[in-house]
């Protein structure tokens, strides 16, 4: 994180020092049983369920092991591969859609002098939408006919009608446009915060040394935000390998899956399956996609902690 | 996975965070100046730099393009539905950028509340909001309180269980999960098709339980010693002491929890198969076919204003908690 704290010494010799506010009984239990009961059952359990039912078949009234057997009929699934490369496709253009512009909105705002807080407010509106509400409404802009909300503007400047998700080309980038548009308030806040941290000294430095407003751009604020921007960019692979929404309400994977993607396939698996749900697919394939994207974090706190003691 | 490493990561934020809150309430009646909203001390471009014309000129252009494009992109879907809400289908679908040519339609928002009857549907996600933050509440504080404040020796092991589950993608809980809900222990009757099934599991949440720990961990030790000297216990602790010490940090757990149970559209969609149950999120995607464009927008227009008027009341508390989620939430 690019905020930096002091750990306070003192106060750590304090808490060492505290009366042991415990006995260990019974009645500390207590407070306990809440988070076992809700968690174990609701969280702990499930996920290690998760686990062993990527191994098994079941119907719901018999269970049996099958040992890879559902890992093998998940990878030679042919919309796996397909659903993948959408994914992956998603990803990019959210890459390339969103991820710049927060940026740059952020260091923009964070210039801004009177009335900042509105010009917050205004960035942030998109994220309090509620997400369906959102894609529905989107649904209806990306309506194809000449006199769709958005075919209607693109017409004041020339550019003829486009069938936006109803084509399989045109389909996916439709789709990020929505999600960088439903998110790009929360991303402009994290940049808001971490430009807030980045110590003046530094600019009156740069300015000492002659550097004009581009180079204190370029060699001040970049580089101080490495860190959160590093964690921003791995933030949104992991959100973008789990898509689901925009697709399943959008376009419910069409057309001809153009825009089928990991997690709407999960869903296909256990849940619109005409011949009842095949859990046992549906765990394998979110077991492997949970693995990648702890594989990611991994990575990803490796790094950053190389660089915090660099 | 190595939670220690990344619980460090986070911790910068989140204790400033918290100490921004603490401070807050030792004076509550000077606000402080807050860097998101109010400009700060000193920022990219000096005031040497902010003298020259040149630079001025552009800023204030820089400035309106920046006020136009956040007007048209942030405000301008939201004003476009709330025209939409109250306009003629015809009118929406033949010219959709033009501002009521043929008047104003307000009959569709009564047609959507009382007879498309989504009345129903705002009502659900009003009670599913209210169980998923009750139960988040008990859970959280508890936990919290025993986690932060009380620490049994064994603490530490449900401390790490509960971070473990933040690096735990919630795709993996999906089946399972759903699974449990349609057998669940002990009660040995199905959940699906009521809201205990959104409400339960909306308390198994790490988030909360660690950022409550976290404040409550960071409350003045002196309190709890010199009440504890005085012969209370646990409970007269929890409840008279660190309860009403953390009201900050419960607020904006409150806020969260309320617009995350309004948002929340998977989870519901497979548990409330009954439209009657089911909170607005999931019942709107159905209605898109099933009655006309302009009620259909409506319904799409009343279920927003309470987000918004929830992030307009507490904007400078979500807007605070946004930067701090995105931290976390990896």
């Amino acid at each position: 994180m690019a905020i930096q704290t002091t750990e306070s010494q003192p106060t750590s010799l304090v808490r060492r020092t505290r009366l042991k506010l415990s006995n260990g009984g019974f009645s500390t239990f207590i407070f306990f049983i809440p988070l076992i009961v809700i968690f174990g059952v609701f969280s702990w359990w499930p996920i290690i369920q998760s686990g062993i039912m990527s191994f098994q078949e079941t119907n719901l009234v018999t269970t049996s092991w099958v040992g890879f057997d559902n890992f093998y009929q998940v990878l030679n699934d042919p919309l796996l591969w397909k659903a993948i490369k959408n994914t992956i496709y998603f990803a990019v253009l959210a890459l390339i859609f969103g991820y710049p512009v927060p940026l740059i909105a952020a260091v923009l705002m964070s210039e801004v002098r009177r009335a900042k807080g509105f010009f917050t407010v205004l960035a942030y509106l998109p994220v309090v939408v509620p997400p369906v509400v959102a894609v529905l409404l989107w649904k209806f802009f990306y309506d194809a006919s000449p006199t769709g909300v958005f075919n209607t503007i693109l017409g004041w400047v020339g550019i003829p009608p486009q069938p936006w998700i109803q084509d399989q080309a045109t389909a996916m980038p439709s789709l990020v446009l929505a999600a960088t548009w439903a998110a790009a308030g929360g991303t402009i806040i994290i940049y808001l915060a971490a430009l807030t941290s980045v110590p003046p000294d530094l600019y009156d430095a740069a300015e000492v040394d002659g550097a004009g407003i581009w180079r204190k751009v370029w060699h001040v604020t970049m580089p101080q935000l490495r860190n959160v921007l590093f964690i921003t960019l791995i933030l949104q692979i992991i959100g973008t390998a789990q898509v689901f929404l925009e697709p399943f309400l959008f376009t419910g994977g069409g057309p001809a899956n153009a825009t089928l993607t990991v997690l709407l396939l999960i869903y296909r698996y256990a849940f619109q399956n005409s011949l009842g749900g095949d859990y046992g697919a549906a765990t394998a394939l979110s077991t492997m996609l949970a693995i990648f994207l702890a594989l990611m974090s991994i990575g990803y706190f490796k790094l950053t902690s190389r660089w915090s003691d660099s | 996975m190595s939670t220690s490493t990344q619980q460090s990561g986070i911790e910068g934020a989140e204790d400033l965070f918290i100490e921004e809150l603490a401070a807050e309430k030792t004076r509550p009646k000077k606000r402080k100046k807050d860097t998101l909203f109010d400009a700060n001390q000193r920022g990219l471009i000096s005031s040497t730099e902010w003298k020259q014309p040149r630079v001025r000129r552009w800023m204030r252009v820089v400035n309106v393009f920046l006020l136009s494009t956040l007007l048209v992109v942030g405000l301008g879907p939201i004003l476009w539905l709330g025209k939409a809400a109250i306009t003629p289908t015809q009118d929406t679908l033949r010219t959709p950028m033009a501002l009521f040519p043929n008047g104003m339609d307000w009959y569709n928002l009564y047609q959507a509340w009382f007879e498309v009857d989504i009345s129903q549907q705002f009502m659900n996600t009003i009670y599913l909001a209210i169980g998923s933050w009750a139960v988040q509440m008990t859970v959280a504080t508890t936990a919290g309180f025993a986690l932060g404040v009380l620490k049994p020796r064994y603490y530490k092991v449900f401390y790490s269980l509960v971070l473990a589950t933040l690096f735990v993608p919630s795709v993996v809980l999906l089946v399972p999960l759903y699974l449990t809900i349609l057998n669940p222990p002990l009660i040995g009757t199905s959940l699906i098709n009521t809201f205990w099934a959104v409400w339960l599991p909306a308390g198994a949440s790490a988030f909360n339980v660690v950022l409550i720990a976290r404040f409550m961990g960071n409350l003045p030790g002196e309190i709890f010693e010199a009440a504890r000297m005085d012969g209370a216990g646990p409970f007269r602790l929890f409840w008279s002491i660190a309860l009403p010490m953390s009201k900050p940090i419960v607020g904006v757990v409150s806020v969260f929890a309320v617009l995350a149970a309004w948002k929340d559209f998977l989870w519901p969609l497979l548990v409330l198969p009954n439209p009657d149950l089911q909170p607005l999120s999931v019942r709107l995607p159905s209605l898109e076919q099933a009655i006309e464009k302009d009620v259909y927008l409506a319904a799409l227009a009343i279920s927003t204003v309470i987000p918004i008027l929830v992030f307009i009341v507490f904007q400078r508390l979500i807007l605070r908690g946004a930067g701090l989620g995105g931290a976390l939430k990896g």
